[in-house]
């Protein structure tokens, strides 16, 4: 049985239980090697191109097809003609070009760990949903719940998204070129959203942490979303950021207004560095 | 769940094939919902008006063998009630047996010819239009277009609805569209729940409104009627509905000439709009709208308490 060391929130009488059962389990070893890859992770060479003709597959064809050419080691993938069907390239664990040449339907793409990916149109509801690490580029709009409960990775929308974007946000970046609809950064917990044109009502609605970036009109805050100071470093970051992948917002980035959680949450707002939460 | 379709050619004619545009549009939605289809589509008006009505769900063919009969009997009843209210038939259909279109002659009072004919037991009428044709049965919309011939209908424009039954029965009579009785040519289709159904359907039956069966969607439907009936131009009533009614949902109305779409405040039920020069397509999932072109489009999803109408 292990005894935690006594700190801040255990001084306040909080966590005095001795941890027992699961929570003593060992997980992970990182002696064993095969726990430090995810399975269906694939080395590929993005130097070697590929492509599917999606026209006539059903969305685990597609998803298949382009797991069986990063089994080959082909890097760089384009699908054609994915007509807007649910649920393709989603689960892709390791560096690969994903290119889709149209637009795709809901749950485009989610779950991912590593992988760019280029939707050349639109998106449906939740595209990105819990994507770990990796770039997501769409060219067009997206539907609602755009990234929900992303933990890492930048997810990027060059036109306008629904409602309840960010929803859940756990780290990672999402930027959207234009505006944003209601309960934008709802239960938002870490990370950035970068919004350049509007945001519907109750943004940033019971957020506990992480930072909300809007260029436009606010139509109004939710509960515990306040606006904060913007300050030199976050006009450098939005700089950087947006100059990436070639977004402009409609003032500039130094008129644009931040918002973040008002809320006062031991937990989140002491025990851990603010800038450390920010990077995940 | 439900799926919602839209469709309308600004600029058509009537020649446009909307009954294949729109079963191609269902079957891309029939994950969504798999008990029963319907379409309100509008066609031709040629002066006459075109009553859609059945005489009994098509689940009561195995459950009496007094049914046929039985049938007979209220088709019978319906004709003579048409003599006695002096509406001339012009032609008769029989899709199913239990299903009928008649084209016909009348200048009286629709709500007086509605309510004729809905007291014969097992009669309920679908819709009565100058171009208004309303056909729901169970399901999907490869199911109901082959069975009323949907493919060859050529019109203007339509709504129709994919049915995933949650709240009432999985019959005709629950199935969407729903016809705004007793209102020529509004139909009404929904995804989504009402949370203040009963409290808005009291009120509303103590003004006289009937309603046809107990779902929420119904309540639409009444609404709209209600509201157009005291002067309100659709778009009006449309933006006040989004105060009126509690709950989720994405809803589309269809007049004569008219094609609307309202979400409510939370913007809790899917909608995706593809606005083109002439066509206007909407759908609970952009997978439905890509069925009718063989190209890149662009599309988005309206917001908010967002209430859009496109006219004809």
């Amino acid at each position: 049985m292990a005894t935690l060391n006594k700190g801040k929130s255990h001084d306040m009488g909080l966590h005095e239980e001795t941890l027992k059962g699961r929570t003593q389990q060992r997980f992970f070893s990182a002696e064993e090697s095969e726990n430090l890859t995810y399975f269906h992770s694939f080395d590929v060479d993005t130097g070697k191109s590929a492509s599917i003709d999606a026209q006539e597959l059903t969305p685990r064809e597609i998803n298949r097809q382009i797991r069986e050419l990063m089994e080959q080691g082909i890097g760089d993938i384009t699908v054609d003609n994915p007509m807007s069907r649910h649920g393709v390239g989603v689960g892709i664990l390791n560096r690969v070009n994903l290119t889709f040449s149209d637009s795709l339907g809901y749950f485009g793409c989610g779950l991912i760990d590593g992988p760019n990916i280029h939707i050349n149109g639109r998106v449906g509801w939740s595209c990105g949903e819990n994507m770990m690490a990796g770039t997501i580029v769409i060219d067009k709009n997206a539907g609602s719940t755009f990234g929900a409960a992303i933990r890492g990775g930048d997810l990027v929308c060059r036109g306008s998204v629904g409602a309840r974007t960010g929803i859940d946000q756990k780290g990672g970046t999402i930027i959207v070129g234009g505006d944003t609809g209601a309960f934008s950064g709802f239960m938002m917990q870490r990370g950035r959203m970068i919004v350049c044109g509007d945001a519907g009502m109750n943004l940033g609605d019971s957020m506990y942490d992480g930072v909300i970036y809007v260029g436009g009109e606010v139509e109004e805050l939710g509960v515990d979303c306040v606006p904060g100071e913007l300050t030199e470093l976050d006009i450098r970051y939005l700089t950087s950021k947006l100059d990436l992948y070639g977004i402009k917002t409609p003032n500039g980035v130094e008129k644009m207004n931040k918002y973040v959680s008002g809320k006062q949450l031991w937990n989140y707002d002491k025990l851990e560095p603010h800038e450390k939460k920010l990077i995940l | 769940m439900c799926g919602i379709v839209g469709l309308i050619h600004k600029k058509s004619d009537g020649t446009e094939n909307i009954g294949a545009q729109m079963t191609s549009m269902l079957q891309a939605l029939k994950h969504r919902g798999p008990d029963s289809t319907g379409y309100a589509v509008y066609g031709d008006n040629n002066g006459n008006q075109v009553l859609r009505f059945k005489v009994a769900e098509g689940a009561d063919l195995d459950g009496s063998f007094d049914i046929h009969a039985e049938i007979s009997n209220r088709l019978e009843k319906v004709e003579s009630r048409l003599k006695e209210l002096g509406v001339k038939i012009v032609s008769k259909q029989a899709p199913t047996e239990y299903a009928h279109r008649y084209e016909i002659v009348y200048s009286g009072s629709m709500k007086k010819l509605a309510d004729f004919l809905e007291d014969i037991e097992g009669v309920e009428i679908l819709s009565i239009g100058n171009s208004l044709e309303l056909i729901k049965d169970l399901g999907d919309a490869s199911v109901v277009a082959g069975k009323y011939g949907l493919n060859d209908f050529d019109g203007t424009h339509g709504i129709g609805h994919t049915r995933m039954a949650t709240e009432s029965d999985v019959d005709i009579r629950s199935a969407h569209p729903y016809w705004a009785y007793p209102f020529s040519d509004i139909s009404v289709v929904h995804n989504g729940q009402l949370t203040n159904y009963w409290t808005k359907r009291r009120a509303l039956e103590s003004k006289g409104h009937r309603f046809s069966s107990d779902c929420d969607s119904e309540l639409i439907a009444v609404y709209i009627a209600d509201r157009m009936n005291g002067g309100a131009e659709l778009e009006e009533a449309m933006k006040d509905s989004i105060e009126y009614l509690d709950g989720v949902f994405t809803y589309l109305v269809a007049t004569k000439d008219q094609l609307g779409m309202a979400k409510d405040v939370m913007a809790a039920k899917p909608m995706v709009v593809y606005e083109g020069e002439d066509m206007i397509a909407l759908a609970s999932e952009e997978v439905a709208i890509r069925t009718l072109f063989d190209h890149r489009i662009d599309t988005f999803d309206p917001y908010h308490g967002e209430v859009k109408v496109w006219q004809h």
